[in-house]
């Protein structure tokens, strides 16, 4: 277990330092200055000239890299263009309003998903599997700012129970949290859903017909243990692999919720930065998805080593 | 494979009830093309500590109507007909509840894969154990206990320390060893094994086959041996029903069967076997293919592949199983001799 | 020592419904092969429905600068944020101008920019996949570890970081859309590859001295085609669905042309007073990648259901 604990964190590492170098190549690819480009037609030689030190542009590429990782390894992401804040410190303040829709998202994707995944393999071919069925496939293909807007529609607008956009914190306003949060985590919520329902659906179907559970069935256990103990725990398996990759990406893919409901969180100061051409807070960004996006990929592969013996004494 | 063993103690047992008894057993599948019968009118009685042997090729029934005695065919697609009494309880017809009753508790069943036949994220303990405590009420430790004795009773070495181990820790003989100690955990009286040496080598499947027949000796367990191998059973069977595209076509004795077997197919499959010692140019094979159970000939089924064909009654008349001798049955309207 | 043949397998179940198969070991027969796919997908009501959105929106797409009752830009001031009706069944919107013509008219674009960087995403990702697959070791790892580290962003992010370093417009939206999609293919096409490789046929063929180009293109590639058309159906979905997002935050078809994802983003600010601004669009956008999602399942179903569904593409899952 602990070497392949060790392998996984290796390899993730490596991505990482992928992911940073492609980061940083991104900056390099953009024509012209980027901090004359970002400052557009806000320039003026003082402030140029500052960014210009603090990014350290005119340095060679190589020493540029290792610096960034550098900082980076000790929490220095750089300044804001457009700001001049610590990139660090934009970035944590909006970290929470992001992992909390994510969460959120999340819990409402599994408690969809669980139970119309389990039921639908049990009663699999009958109609109301296939009614799952195309329910999934519909919601597979809705994009998720059209569902924003017909919520938006019918909550805010028809009936008026739900703000529209806004977010409160957590520990400043419960009801208001609550609030704000029920239909942005229900609109990325129901997608994830429904992709995680016909998940769920299949692996349970795949377990239901393996020869293990016939195994036990011929030993007259109880269909109920059969179910618990055989179908459903084996099929944990690749429903965390699952979900695990739904919540990573989620963490991304929040980006256009988050636009929509005016929610002040990473994938709205991504989109900024893009729009103003803020490069290292831009870079800081996409490094900490993917930290997370990889974190949380690590986290679930270790996960799954926990639950399947054979992945744990593999070599 | 060795040549026919001497008559068991079997054959000198009086008729205690049966332990199992199968009368008239058909299994039909519903498919998009129709209703295919694939199990048709079988018979099959097993006496305590008896050994039979049921032979086939694919396609002959041979499993289907094993799972359909213990109901592990699931009943849409499948419709399952006749009469099974275990321990001379009737049982198709009693109900799902009553069937898993009895599922390891009268009737035990090894598979043929061991591979994925056994649960691979639980211990062998546990999946031993499981059974003990949820159908015998034991306590966990004495589960355990008994768990360490039957893997030491199939002969797997070390039995405390392999209890905790996972199935993909073992090899395929050891994990047919490990079924077989499931099937027999419950102490049922007739351990039903569907080709459990099929996927394993074959001085593994020699091993398994002592295995069996020296359980047997001392548990007195019936055993019944589905396989599509005759010279498999050869060594460990009292009696062999021999089927084909799902009805009986011979049943007899061991030894009565390899001397003088009376139906062609019979005949064929044994003229398949290969002999140590005697040399041969070529294996002898029943050309052809079983008939779809969608689409069987008129007549007798066996007739376009039988190279006998004595009489003209085949081609329109199915034949009726018939004694030809005591203990021996012929679906036929002639015999060969052998 | 066994009968007519093949050892058992397991208890013999007659009748369930395999799909139409292909041995591995045989070139498939064309012909019987085309109808059969033809008939799985035509019994599957879902796909024919979706067949024939993906007609009619190939119809608009072409035809759709002629269909379209008014110009795109065709404004009607004194008519602005009028509701449905007669003269414009989709309403207007706040410069007047006909919803409905604009949906039609963005139809083209939204599948020309999904064609094209699917058509780079297959380009490269086969390429990539059939590079890595074939010649493996070192090439493998070295593609494959460049894949990872792109499949490491949710699709979204990565095409925005691209589009933020080559500028926002049409051409680099299919750009960066085609590349975050190229993993996938790689992926897939390296996958089958990796099956067919080792089949006996193409060991025979390289142990006669069949080069490797001859062999990639005679043997394997046929082989690997039927999960790579499953996967251009399911990825034309997404890849418009990504398009649309784009075009939503600004980063895609840019003003005045008239884009789904664009028009989303307006109707959102008037979704009060003017909800058909915002609700067709996103209609027209969610049957279009129902469309294609569907007929991906189908044409699954139909060439090789080991394949991941959709879903489980959208989920972002390797097999």
């Amino acid at each position: 277990m602990g070497r392949f604990v060790l392998r996984r964190t290796t390899q993730a590492v490596v991505v990482l330092f992928g992911v940073s170098l492609i980061v940083f190549a991104l900056v390099q690819l953009v024509p012209g200055d980027p901090v004359r480009v970002s400052l557009g037609t806000r320039f003026d030689p003082e402030t140029y000239a500052a960014l210009r030190e603090r990014s350290g542009l005119d340095r060679p590429l190589l020493q540029q890299y290792l610096s960034y990782v550098g900082g980076a390894l000790t929490g220095d992401l750089g300044v804001s263009f457009r700001t001049g804040q610590p990139v660090t410190t934009t970035l944590t303040d909006r970290l929470p309003a992001t992992l909390s829709l994510a969460g959120c998202s999340l819990l409402v994707a599994l408690l969809v998903a669980v139970p119309l995944g389990i039921v639908s393999a049990l009663r699999s071919g009958s109609l109301s599997d296939h009614v799952a069925t195309v329910v999934s496939q519909v919601g597979v293909s809705i994009p998720d700012f059209w569902m924003a807007i017909l919520l938006i529609l019918l909550f805010s607008g028809v009936f008026g129970v739900l703000p529209p956009s806004g977010y409160e914190p957590l520990l400043e306003d419960p009801v208001g949290w609550a609030s704000h949060m029920v239909l942005p985590a229900v609109t990325v919520g129901v997608v994830s859903g429904a992709i995680l329902t016909r998940f769920i659906r299949a692996a349970v179907l795949e377990q239901l017909g393996q020869d293990h559970v016939r195994t036990a069935r011929a030993r007259g256990i109880k269909e109920s243990l059969v179910l618990r103990r055989h179908v459903l725990r084996n099929a944990l398996i690749p429903v965390i692999t699952v979900t695990g990759v739904q919540l990573a990406s989620l963490l991304g893919g929040v980006i256009v919720v988050e636009v929509i409901f005016a929610w002040p969180g990473l994938g709205r100061l991504t989109l900024d930065a893009v729009n103003a051409r803020d490069y290292p807070v831009l870079q800081g960004a996409v490094m900490l998805f993917a930290a997370l996006f990889l974190l949380v990929n690590l986290l679930v592969d270790l996960l799954y080593a926990a639950v399947d013996p054979r992945i744990r004494y593999a070599k | 494979m060795s040549a026919p063993s001497t008559s068991r103690a079997a054959a000198g047992q009086g008729p205690a009830e049966p332990v199992l008894e199968v009368r008239d057993l058909s299994v039909t599948f519903g498919t998009r093309r129709g209703r295919a019968p694939v199990v048709v009118g079988l018979d099959l009685t097993v006496g305590a500590g008896e050994t039979v042997a049921v032979v086939g090729e694919s396609g002959s029934g041979k499993s289907v109507s094993m799972l359909a005695v213990v109901g592990l065919l699931p009943t849409p697609p499948a419709v399952v007909e006749g009469s099974v009494r275990l321990a001379g309880e009737e049982v198709l017809g009693a109900g799902a509840e009553r069937l898993r009753e009895m599922r390891g508790r009268e009737v035990g069943m090894v598979f043929q894969d061991p591979m994925t036949s056994l649960n691979p994220v639980l211990t062998i303990g546990r999946q031993l154990t499981e059974g003990l405590e949820e159908r015998l009420g034991m306590g966990r430790r004495e589960a355990r206990e008994r768990a360490a004795e039957m893997l030491d009773l199939v002969g797997i070495r070390e039995p405390q320390r392999r209890l905790d181990e996972y199935p993909h820790q073992f090899s395929g003989g050891m994990r047919q060893r490990v079924m077989i100690a499931l099937g027999l955990s419950l102490d049922p009286k007739v351990l039903i094994a569907d080709e459990p040496t099929t996927a394993l080598d074959v001085t593994t499947q020699a091993q398994i086959l002592d295995l069996v027949q020296d359980l047997q000796s001392r548990l007195g367990t019936a055993v019944v041996w589905v396989s599509h191998d005759l010279g498999v059973v050869a060594g460990i069977a009292d009696r062999v029903l021999v089927m084909y595209s799902g009805e009986v076509v011979e049943e007899a004795g061991i030894d009565a069967l390899f001397a003088a077997p009376r139906h062609p197919y019979t005949r064929g499959l044994l003229g398949a076997l290969p002999v140590l010692g005697r040399a041969r140019t070529e294996l002898a094979t029943i050309a052809g293919l079983p008939p779809d159970p969608l689409d069987r000939p008129p007549g007798c089924w066996f007739r376009p592949r039988c190279p006998s064909r004595l009489d003209d009654r085949c081609a329109s008349m199915h034949p009726p199983l018939h004694d030809v001798a005591p203990g021996h049955r012929v679906r036929s309207f002639y015999e060969v001799s052998g | 020592m066994t009968v007519g043949g093949v050892p058992d397998s397991g208890p013999e179940q007659p009748g369930a419904d395999a799909g139409p198969e292909t041995e591995p070991g045989t070139p498939p027969a064309q012909a019987s092969q085309r109808r059969q796919v033809l008939r799985a997908l035509l019994s599957h009501k879902l796909a024919v429905f979706g067949l024939v959105v993906l007609a009619l929106l190939l119809v608009v797409g072409v035809f759709g600068n002629t269909l379209a009752p008014y110009g795109p830009n065709e404004l009607d001031v004194p008519n602005r944020l009028t509701g449905p009706s007669a003269q414009h069944p989709f309403g207007t919107d706040e410069l007047g101008r006909d919803v409905l013509s604009r949906v039609m008219v963005a139809a083209r674009l939204s599948l020309l920019v999904g064609a094209v960087a699917v058509g780079i995403a297959l380009t490269l990702g086969v390429t990539l996949g059939l590079v890595a697959g074939f010649y493996g070791r070192w090439v493998d790892d070295a593609v494959m570890r460049v894949m990872d580290v792109l499949f490491a962003f949710p699709a979204i992010l990565l095409a925005i970081a691209i589009v933020a370093v080559l500028g926002p417009n049409v051409v680099n939206a299919m750009i960066a859309i085609g590349i975050v999609y190229t993993p996938i293919f790689a992926r897939v096409t390296r996958a089958s590859v990796l099956t067919v490789r080792e089949e006996v046929y193409v060991r025979a063929a390289r142990s006669i001295g069949v080069g490797d180009l001859r062999l990639l293109r005679l043997h394997i590639l046929p082989n690997v085609a039927a999960p790579i058309i499953v996967q251009t159906s399911l990825s034309l979905a997404f890849a418009i669905l990504s398009e649309t997002a784009l075009s939503f935050l600004g980063l895609g078809v840019q003003p005045p042309d008239p884009s789904w994802g664009r028009m989303l983003f307006e109707g959102r600010g008037f979704v009060q007073q003017a909800w058909w601004m915002g609700v067709f669009p996103g209609a027209a956008i969610f049957l279009t990648v129902l469309a294609f999602n569907v007929v991906g399942d189908a044409l699954r179903d139909a060439l090789d259901p080991r394949q991941r569904s959709a879903i489980e593409a959208r989920a972002g899952v390797s097999s």
